[in-house]
């Protein structure tokens, strides 16, 4: 953790000092942005298509509820949404899963008090802040629209009514900043303050947690505390969406800070666990119908040299308990020996 | 129950006091610092040599001659495992291989972001408390050697990024603690990814294969089972001669002498495949009258083979290869008596292969027909391709077309509870089926608390091979979130019969009940419907098919 904290200091020193020296705010503000976006839009399609190189062998979704069945309605209800059994109803359990995270919604807290008695709660908390966590997150990146847009997309206008619903301070304050700050809070507290989870984290888990909230202070000290030159960074904005970046003006460093945190996150997003934002898509327990007996699932690398034990072999072995048991037979006993036979059974029966 | 295992009292003030993560105490090491200590009572038993022997020569015939290492005899305890030499290269070039052969394996690897929402859903975390064992953790034993090896940031930053090298620790580590997973799936139906544990427990397993660290619990059964046809090492005669023993006690109980009981007949139409602990084990062996009864009952003209005589199949403990190489012997049969379908008997890890791994691995079932029940017309759609049905989706058709005579009072003296097996839950969907019988065939069934059944239902605690008598306190603590939520019943309802459809339930859930609530009974599914047939030409039917006395009902005493 203090690794993290310390990195995430150290990026924002780098950034400080870095755009004071003459020359280095080209770099902070447009060369390292580019460069982020590049690795970021490359590294997440460069992962996926990783992925998407091996291939699913077998169709294995995790059957969170009743599956499809002959008397639906009467014997067996499906649940179509935690056990789809078509590809809209898959499309369906997915929709739910990455709109609504509702397998995280089922999150149960187990606890074994005396008897031994077991306990299973429903706990709603890290559902509730890890949505609200992302959803602020997907609101300020829609927000900053209006930095890169002209004329500004359709959404930005009630986006932002709606964000600044609360009407306090000047300029307003949008409630998607603060609920964004509180579950990152939350988020970090928990994983110190949780004890499985604190035994488990490592600098994979604190170090994006500390860029993203560096990201969101940097940010709100921006638009509520310190001032900057917004119409200068609209023409850099506007400039690097349209491929003509220039700095026309003094912007302030907090605006450099902001700008390499968020591009540091950038390219550390493609190369770490931030990429569950792909891998949910693409996870083989989720996004497949669970019809396997109905639908022949068809593996890339099936072997079909591996056979069973064969029958013949089996008789083989055992023929002789099976024939004295009364077991059929696909060849009859060897015969005895040739003098035995003529003695005793007539060539014809046989 | 083996003396080494601690007494009920003494594990029952463990699991709550003792200081474990379970119970609030937080280790003070890094658990990479932890090393896996092996004592008698941790660990199953590896295979023996000459078991090994055997399935490495049948793979070496068809190409696979390094999947199971190399036969010997090693010692869990000792520190020498007598690996091969070049060991470490074997489990690289594994997962390499495997990394590219399954997508779930890759995705799992990189996505996860430790929110800990798996982390007290394993049976086994709640029963030992062993960090070790929650889902995340387990997972990452593996993921940090994956990091080490195959991630830049892995081999730059190492432990810092969590990342560290293969070494025999790391070995020994996934010995111990892929071999404490039962694969039951309950972690990932809380990941908000889906990732599975069960599929990293496979990829760990078959990578320790690979070096020849192996169990003989799971080892010798599936040699068993690719010679003699089933786990047991049961030869033709003798499956025959058990199955046939039971129909004497069927007729002891009912009074009617079953006619339609076969073996290996071509021309069948159906061919019924059971988990064989069902025609040797008690309780299984009460199940299997239940199918026999039934088959009667409605005049199926099925066969049961011996030479495909194993519903089950260990082989899905160990690697796909011996996984494909037990189930083609089901096709195989089929197509040899010309079966029309496959019916499949209660078996939980059988119907997580057949249901999701069967139609994929052998060739298109195309010698057979979609099922229909020649009882009712019902046509098995979800079965099309595969042509295989489950005895309980089968059972519940002919119910549904009041095609059995029933009478339920028989199960009077039975409060029945019903156990969801892992398989058929997580990875099939086979929730309603079960529960609409014993709701047909019982008065008094109680579900258990909502947390504990259907698709988050607690595994007993010793599926995937882990069934053995070595590792018994492991398994009652394991298996304790199942047994609570049915003491819980047990307080409230007075039940005293859990229903289950699984073979391994039938012969681990009977353990766990003996030890954490003793006057619980343990029962398949088809036993009870068995116990509540009206069989035509039956005596006055008193006893049930243990011959426990049936609750004296008003009809009984006006009969007596």
């Amino acid at each position: 953790m203090k690794e993290s904290f310390v990195a995430v200091i150290a990026l924002v020193l780098i950034a400080l000092i870095g755009a004071q020296i003459p020359g280095m705010q080209y770099l902070f503000g447009v060369v390292l942005p580019y460069l982020a976006f590049v690795i970021f839009l490359g590294g997440f399609v460069y992962r996926v298509m990783q992925w998407g190189k091996s291939p699913v062998p077998y169709r294995i979704p995790t059957t969170s509820g009743q599956g499809k069945s002959v008397h639906e309605g009467e014997v067996t209800f499906q649940n179509k949404l935690d056990c789809p059994y078509t590809a809209s109803e898959v499309v369906g359990r997915m929709f739910l899963e990455i709109v609504f995270f509702r397998s995280l919604f089922k999150n149960t807290k187990a606890e074994m008090i005396s008897g031994p008695r077991l306990t299973h709660e429903s706990s709603k908390w890290l559902w509730l802040f890890s949505i609200t966590f992302h959803y602020c997150f997907l609101v300020t990146v829609l927000r900053h629209f209006r930095l890169f847009t002209n004329p500004l997309p359709f959404f930005l206008k009630p986006l932002e009514f709606f964000d600044g619903i609360l009407q306090v301070g000047a300029p307003t304050m949008y409630v998607s900043n603060a609920l964004f700050v509180g579950a990152l809070l939350f988020l970090f507290l928990r994983r110190v303050l949780n004890r499985h989870v604190r035994y488990i984290s490592f600098s994979a888990d604190y170090f994006p947690l500390f860029l993203i909230l560096g990201i969101a202070i940097t940010g709100i000290l921006m638009r509520y505390f310190i001032r900057v030159d917004v119409v200068t960074i609209k023409k850099l904005t506007v400039g690097l969406a349209t491929l003509q970046p220039a700095i026309t003006g003094e912007i302030g460093s907090i605006f450099f800070i902001h700008v390499f945190l968020v591009s540091v996150l950038l390219v550390y997003f493609p190369f770490s666990k931030l990429m569950h934002l792909g891998g949910i898509f693409l996870s083989p327990t989720r996004n497949l119908p669970n019809n396997s007996r109905a639908v022949r699932h068809v593996n890339p690398w099936n072997d079909k040299g591996i056979k069973a034990h064969s029958y013949a072999a089996y008789e083989d072995e055992f023929r002789e308990f099976m024939v004295d048991a009364g077991l059929p037979v696909e060849k009859e006993l060897s015969p005895p020996p040739p003098e035995a036979e003529a003695e005793e059974t007539p060539a014809e029966e046989s | 129950m083996d003396p080494s295992s601690p007494k009920i009292e003494v594990l029952s003030k463990n699991v709550v006091e003792e200081p474990s993560l379970m119970t609030g105490a937080v280790p003070t090491k890094h658990w990479m610092d932890v090393p896996a200590v092996f004592s008698p009572g941790n660990y199953c038993y590896p295979g023996k040599p000459s078991i090994m022997a055997y399935h490495i020569k049948n793979f070496s015939k068809i190409g696979y001659p390094d999947i199971f290492g190399e036969s010997r005899e090693w010692k869990v305890e000792d520190d020498d495992w007598h690996l091969p030499k070049n060991w470490e290269e074997i489990i690289l070039k594994g997962m390499r291989e495997r990394l590219d052969k399954f997508r779930s394996f890759k995705i799992f690897m990189d996505c996860c972001v430790r929110c800990g929402a798996c982390a007290d859903k394993c049976h086994f975390f709640l029963g030992t408390g062993d960090p070790k064992n929650m889902p995340v953790l387990r997972a990452e034993l593996l993921r940090s050697v994956y990091r080490g090896h195959f991630t830049k940031a892995g081999k730059i930053l190492g432990r810092m990024v969590n990342a560290r090298e293969m070494t025999l620790g790391v070995l020994k580590e996934w010995f111990m603690y892929f071999y404490q997973c039962t694969e039951c799936r309950r972690c990932s139906v809380f990941c908000p990814y889906g990732i599975d544990t069960a599929e990293i427990t496979m990829m760990a397993r078959e990578l320790l294969h690979l070096v020849g660290v192996n169990t003989n619990w799971i080892m010798e059964p599936a040699a068993n089972s690719n010679r003699t046809g089933n786990h047991l090492g049961l030869q033709p005669h003798t499956f025959k001669m058990n199955a046939e023993f039971l129909m004497d006690d069927v007729e002891e109980a009912t009074g009617v002498r079953l006619q339609s009981l076969n073996f290996n007949r071509k021309g069948a139409e159906v061919l019924f495949i059971i988990p064989s602990a069902d025609v040797f084990a008690d309780p299984g062996i009460f199940t299997f009258m239940g199918y026999i009864l039934l088959f009667e009952h409605i005049g199926l003209d099925y066969t049961i083979s011996t030479y495909s005589s194993e519903g089950g199949n260990f082989g899905s403990f160990t690697n796909n290869e011996l996984m494909k190489k037990l189930n083609a012997k089901m096709y195989a049969e089929a197509k040899r008596i010309g079966a029309k379908w496959i019916l499949g008997g209660e078996c939980g890890h059988m119907w997580r292969v057949v249901h999701q791994y069967m139609a994929t691995m052998n060739e298109p079932g195309d010698f057979m027909e979609v099922p229909k029940s020649p009882i009712t017309g019902t046509v098995f759609e979800n079965a099309a391709a595969l042509k295989m049905v489950h005895i309980s989706e089968f059972t519940a058709d002919l119910i549904k077309h009041n095609k059995l005579k029933i009478d339920k009072s028989r199960n009077d003296h039975r409060v029945v509870t019903f156990h969801d097996s892992c398989n058929p839950a997580r990875g099939m969907g086979l929730l309603d089926e079960p529960r609409y019988i014993l709701k047909n065939v019982c008065n008094k069934f109680y579900d258990m608390p909502e947390n504990s059944i259907r698709e988050q239902t607690f595994c007993c605690g010793s599926g995937t091979g882990l069934n053995t008598g070595e590792i018994m306190e492991l398994r009652m603590r394991g298996g304790l979130p199942r047994a609570n939520a049915v003491k819980y019943v047990e307080e409230k309802h007075g039940v005293n019969m859990l229903a289950c459809v699984c073979a391994i339930d039938r012969a681990t859930l009977l353990a766990l009940m003996q030890y954490w609530n003793p006057n619980v009974g343990v029962c398949g599914v088809s036993e009870l419907v068995g116990n509540a047939l009206i069989m035509d030409g039956e005596k006055e039917r008193d006893q049930d098919l243990r011959f426990d006395a049936l609750a004296v009902t008003e009809k009984n005493e006006e009969g007596e």
